[in-house]
């Protein structure tokens, strides 16, 4: 075990001959060709094959009353029909995650209450349409608090269906915003989003002698294989999960699904391996997704535009006992000020469970206060890159003992207004035209923590002189295959093409999985340590002595002596896998990532149309491994901003309680036609203090703050503050240019 | 899907006549509306006519100068014909501002005219929807309405007719031609082709089942400049909010039909009238028995303004 409890010195990685370059992804080609096999194609890793089918629960909340599968059991091809009646042990786990397999009651819209296995995927969702279920309605929650203007709860406050989940308070918050010379008060509300990957959770659940093997879509291989144990009451190593190839995630594939469940469900009833995906219009109200937030945001200036005084509060929803959207969580360390209240309350709601999509707590959080900022910048006049660059601070404002590891919020902030042409934005909103268009330019601050988590990895000297790297990490479309290889090439200094790399297996050394941007610098840090012994043990072999090696080209060079690696192999490869830990750094200092965004956009002044003309993100992130792997995680997560802006929306029935747009022609994400100009820019600026490689994430930064610039655009084009996203038109209608003669 | 048997159409009258005996019987074109719907069993016929084979593919002058569209000519073969890009522009702006080239390569003419609604709970078999169900009731008038319609609606059925293409067609004397089993031809004008939905919104056209169309006749190309702008949350791939179509001559008369606003191609001749005093006058007029709900009101500044812009545009 590698222990990482001092800042990084200078090592191997430093060099970054391969490192730090932008290699495209070395799986690319198996995907553009369809060679990468994903969890549902896996055809032929095991025979006789069967195909699941899900039904979801017609009602959100009351009890299943009876299920007449009689019907669809005589329909030829059917297998079996897998209910709460027959399903057979499980332990589901409850606190917050409904059951995967409702009966009798039911907790949610579409939460699974049966499962057709049939011969082939026709005859299962045949037999699907084929069952009779009557149920009980009960009465549920589904909207989030209306309260009045004025009200909001205390932050410990508890009222009927709304509790108190986390505050903190740092000074006297009321006294200094009473005597605040500017004041800023309002409120923001983001909606409930889909994930929308692109491949849906899908499973294929085999059982031999007592063993459980899935071949599944998951962000997270550990996680899974221990879910999966609980549920079945089996061992650990009992449990396989393959996940070589996944479609996205973005958080939905964080925790396992009723695709995995149900599909291991049947598998042991039926006694033959079963495939489930989830359809489209099943995933979203099946699955999880983004809470709404109500959010309330007061400022306090001085008139030179030093906060004085910060709030943020924040109200999400999710089933009892789940989790809270931390939306106000960056608010606690973006800016500096004395007096500072942070508050969540959690609305519980009997929608389907709320859970972390890309940036959770950021990405909502950030589009309510980087939106306020912007208006208090206007409340005194001052420009709002200007304001935020004023308000930096170099430690955590809670205490200022404990200072930043790496902030270079200031310099993202200049060298994106400088790059973009700020200055020639028009400081009076609605001002400049082209033809019908309104043009308006926004920018926002982006903030996310940097997450250390412990990382193992297996790494292989071949009698060939190639490396072999194994562990359980994923590749969720993000990179992940293409810079461990380039670590391990840059460790052991063998070109990039004789390094294959294999993911996704239980059976490989446990890795940090894929999720709140932790991947790529803790996956590749665990990489590094098991490369460090590597190397360990060829200078023991070599009784060459570690400081003196220099592995490069094939070779190891060392004490007046040349090596090949491909002749240090003799019988058997030279095998070396490690593990990185932490110590305590990121208790020392705090960690995190910074952007500034500006964005220009077009809003058409007759019809309220918005079209982005331009899009610029500059990143802070600490070194960046593969500047185009990592500008492909940063124009896609832009891309998601738009969406949340702009029409991501899971609108909800608030009488039947679910989900109504539940597919991608309801639920609009951004289609080419919505994508502006996007450019990325990274300082690389490598952070000692976050791991060996320096690095720190990158995959939600770039969503943060993005909302908040479209946002602010939009207001400096019309001169209309919407407050509510996604931020449409129809909100901006009635206070566009009149139609009066001779028109806008 | 349920299970269904197949065969594929030898002419329109053999095709009618199949359908017309047999209820459960449907005719495919390029399947794009209607496998979606059968995946969905919103859609479950037992047989299924194949009408691909037919010799209904071609664009024809007529001698009155308008032209004869074959039921399957393709939307993008229609989109980019010369005389329709000509002299019906807004038919070709209205076919391109739909679906994606993948679909519009295989969707026909006859099919995009009967495209069903894309109401979201007509989707989702769950729900109640007198359209799918009838009997069943109406969930999205107490539900999310905000794609919905605001006119022509009923206390039965909210839904839109979602297509682009008719509510440009509607600019011209289009008349829908149609086969029945016997033989006989009907030619039924587009303003009377799709229905209201009244007590029975299961039925979206006027077509009696087995009726097939062969061709879409397009009146003689009239004076004027010729729009559609259609409004969407995207800028691509999405039904329209409100699309207005609108042919205008240099005297400020003219002829307009809104999309995305009613259960048909929406054209109030009356209204029409009103062109000269601006584009408010004439959606009060045509917009003037609306019933919106509170999720979809806004569809009325909106048709209002995407009006007004149309208009401008003329001017400019
Ligand atoms: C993702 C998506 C997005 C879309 N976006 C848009 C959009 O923005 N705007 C838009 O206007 N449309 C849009 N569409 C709809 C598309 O235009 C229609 O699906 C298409 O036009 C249907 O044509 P088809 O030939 O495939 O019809 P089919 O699916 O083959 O048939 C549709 C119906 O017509 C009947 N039928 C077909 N031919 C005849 C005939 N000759 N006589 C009698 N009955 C017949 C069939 O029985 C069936 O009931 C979209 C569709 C999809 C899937
Ligand atoms: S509006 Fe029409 S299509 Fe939609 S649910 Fe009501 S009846 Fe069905």
């Amino acid at each position: 075990m590698m222990k990482f409890d001092r800042p990084a010195e200078r090592n191997p990685i430093d060099d970054q001959t391969v490192v730090g370059q932008p290699t495209s992804r070395i799986d690319g080609a198996l995907k553009t060709t369809g060679q990468a096999r994903y969890a549902y194609e896996q055809h032929d890793v095991v025979p006789d094959q069967t195909y699941g089918y899900l039904v979801g629960a017609g009602i959100a909340r009351g009890r299943i009353r009876a299920i007449d599968s009689r019907a669809a059991r005589d329909l030829p091809g059917v297998i079996e029909v897998i209910t709460w009646e027959n399903a057979g042990d499980v332990t589901y786990p409850g606190g917050g995650t409904p059951d995967y397999l409702a009966g009798p009651e039911i907790q949610h819209y579409h939460q699974a209450v049966a499962l057709v296995v049939a011969e082939s995927f026709e005859a299962a969702r045949d037999g699907a349409f084929l069952l009779e279920i009557s149920y009980d309605r009960a009465p549920g929650r589904y909207a989030l608090p209306s309260l009045a203007e004025g009200d909001w709860p205390a932050p410990d406050e508890a009222r009927e269906g709304l509790e108190p989940v986390d505050s903190d308070t740092v000074g006297d918050f009321e006294a200094a915003f009473a005597a605040a010379p500017v004041r800023i008060e309002q409120r923001y509300q983001t909606s409930h989003e889909s994930h929308a990957m692109m491949e849906p959770h899908a499973t294929i659940a085999h059982w031999a002698d007592g063993r459980l093997t899935l071949w599944t879509a998951t962000q997270m291989v550990g996680w899974a294989q221990r879910s999966l144990a609980r549920l079945f009451g089996i061992e650990k190593s009992d449990v396989r999960v393959i996940a070589p190839y996944v479609g996205g995630g973005f958080g939905a594939k964080l925790a396992i699904q009723s695709d995995a469940v149900l599909a291991a469900m049947a598998a042991r009833k039926v006694g033959r391996p079963v495939k489930v995906a989830l359809t489209r219009p099943m995933v979203m109200n099946n699955t999880t997704h983004r809470s709404a937030t109500l959010q309330r945001v007061r400022l306090g200036a001085e008139r030179d535009g030093r906060l004085t005084a910060i709030a943020h509060q924040g109200i999400s929803g999710n089933l009892a006992e789940g989790r809270h959207e931390p939306a106000v969580s960056q608010t606690k360390l973006l800016y500096a000020g004395a007096n500072r209240l942070t508050a969540m309350h959690m609305a519980i709601l009997d929608l389907p469970k709320a859970s972390d999509m890309r940036a959770p707590g950021e990405a909502p959080g950030l589009m309510a206060l980087e939106v306020a900022m912007d208006e208090l910048a206007e409340a005194l006049g001052m420009d709002p890159v200007e304001l935020r660059i004023r308000n930096d601070t170099q430690s955590d404002p809670a205490d200022p003992e404990r200072p930043f590891s790496e902030r270079h919020l200031v310099e993202c902030l200049r060298t994106g207004a400088e790059r973009f042409g700020w200055s020639e934005r028009s400081t009076t909103p609605g001002t400049r035209r082209d033809g019908d268009w309104l043009l308006g330019m926004g920018m926002a601050a982006g903030y996310r923590d940097n997450l250390v988590r412990q990382s193992a990895a297996r790494i292989r000297l071949e009698q060939d002189g190639s490396l072999t790297v194994e562990t359980d990490m994923t590749d969720i479309g993000t990179g992940s295959y293409t810079i461990l290889a380039q670590t391990a090439a840059e460790m052991l200094g063998v070109p990039l093409g004789r390094v294959a790399v294999r993911l996704g297996d239980s059976d490989f050394p446990l890795s940090v999985g894929s999720g709140g941007q932790w991947g790529a610098n803790n996956a590749t840090a665990g990489l590094y340590a098991a490369c460090v012994r590597l190397r360990a043990m060829i200078c023991e072999m070599l009784q060459m002595p570690e400081a003196e090696a220099q592995f490069a080209d094939g070779a190891v060079t060392g004490a007046g002596r040349r090596v090949e690696l491909a002749e240090l192999v003799r019988d058997e490869a030279i095998s070396a896998e490690d593990r990185i830990e932490y110590g305590d750094l990121d208790e020392t200092h705090q960690q995190a990532t910074f952007a500034a965004h500006f964005v220009e956009a077009a809003v058409n002044a007759w019809t309220g149309e918005v079209r982005l003309r331009r899009m610029l993100s500059v990143c802070d992130a600490g070194r960046i491994l593969n500047p185009k792997t990592a500008r492909s995680q940063v124009i896609g997560s832009m891309t998601m901003g738009i969406g949340s802006a702009l029409m991501e929306e899971l609108a909800v029935d608030a009488g039947a309680g679910f989900f109504v747009n539940h597919d991608l022609a309801g639920y609009e994400v951004p289609v080419h036609a919505d994508l502006p100009e996007q450019e990325v820019i990274f300082l690389d600026h490598p952070d000692a203090f976050s791991s060996p490689m320096k690095a720190k994430g990158v995959g939600e930064l770039g969503l943060c703050g993005v909302g908040a610039a479209i946002a602010n655009a939009l207001y400096n084009a019309t001169g209309i503050r919407l407050r509510e996203y996604p931020l449409t038109l129809d909100g901006m209608l009635e206070r566009l240019p009149p139609l009066a003669p001779p028109g806008p | 899907m349920k299970a269904f048997s197949y065969e594929r159409a030898r002419s329109p009258q053999q095709a009618a006549a199949v359908v017309a005996a047999n209820p459960e019987a449907r005719f495919i074109a390029g399947g794009t509306n209607l496998i979606d719907l059968m995946k969905l069993q919103i859609e479950a016929p037992r047989h299924l006519v194949d009408v691909q084979d037919l010799d209904l593919h071609r664009i024809e002058a007529k001698e009155d100068g308008g032209l004869r569209i074959g039921a399957l000519v393709s939307n993008t073969a229609l989109a980019t014909d010369e005389r329709i890009r000509r002299d019906y522009g807004a038919v070709a702006r209205a076919i391109m501002a739909g679906a994606s080239g993948q679909l519009r390569n295989k969707a026909t003419t006859a099919g995009n005219l009967l495209q069903r609604t894309r109401c979201p709970y007509f989707y989702d078999t769950a729900q109640r929807c007198n359209k799918r169900a009838p009997g069943s009731g109406c969930a999205a008038i107490e539900g999310f309405s905000r794609g919905l319609g605001v006119i022509g609606t009923s206390e039965h059925c909210i839904a839109t007719y979602p297509g682009d293409m008719a509510v440009a067609l509607r600019l011209f004397e289009t008349v829908v031609e149609t086969v029945d089993a016997e033989g006989a031809v009907r030619m039924i004008p587009l303003a009377e082709f799709h229905r209201l939905p009244g007590t029975t919104p299961e039925r979206d056209t006027v077509l009696e089942q087995g009726e097939f169309i062969t061709a879409v006749h397009l009146g003689p190309p009239p004076e004027g400049r010729q729009f559609y702008q259609k409004v969407r949350d995207r800028a691509s791939y999405a039904f329209a909010l409100v699309s207005v179509a609108a042919l205008l001559r240099p005297d400020g008369t003219g002829r307009v039909a809104f999309g995305g606003v009613a259960p048909r191609p929406w054209r109030v001749e009356e209204a029409e009238e009103l062109l000269p005093q601006g584009a408010r006058a004439v959606t009060d007029r045509a917009f003037r028995d609306a019933r919106p709900t509170a999720g979809n009101a806004f569809k009325l500044p909106l048709a209002t303004r995407t009006l007004a812009y149309v208009m401008a545009q003329a001017k400019g």
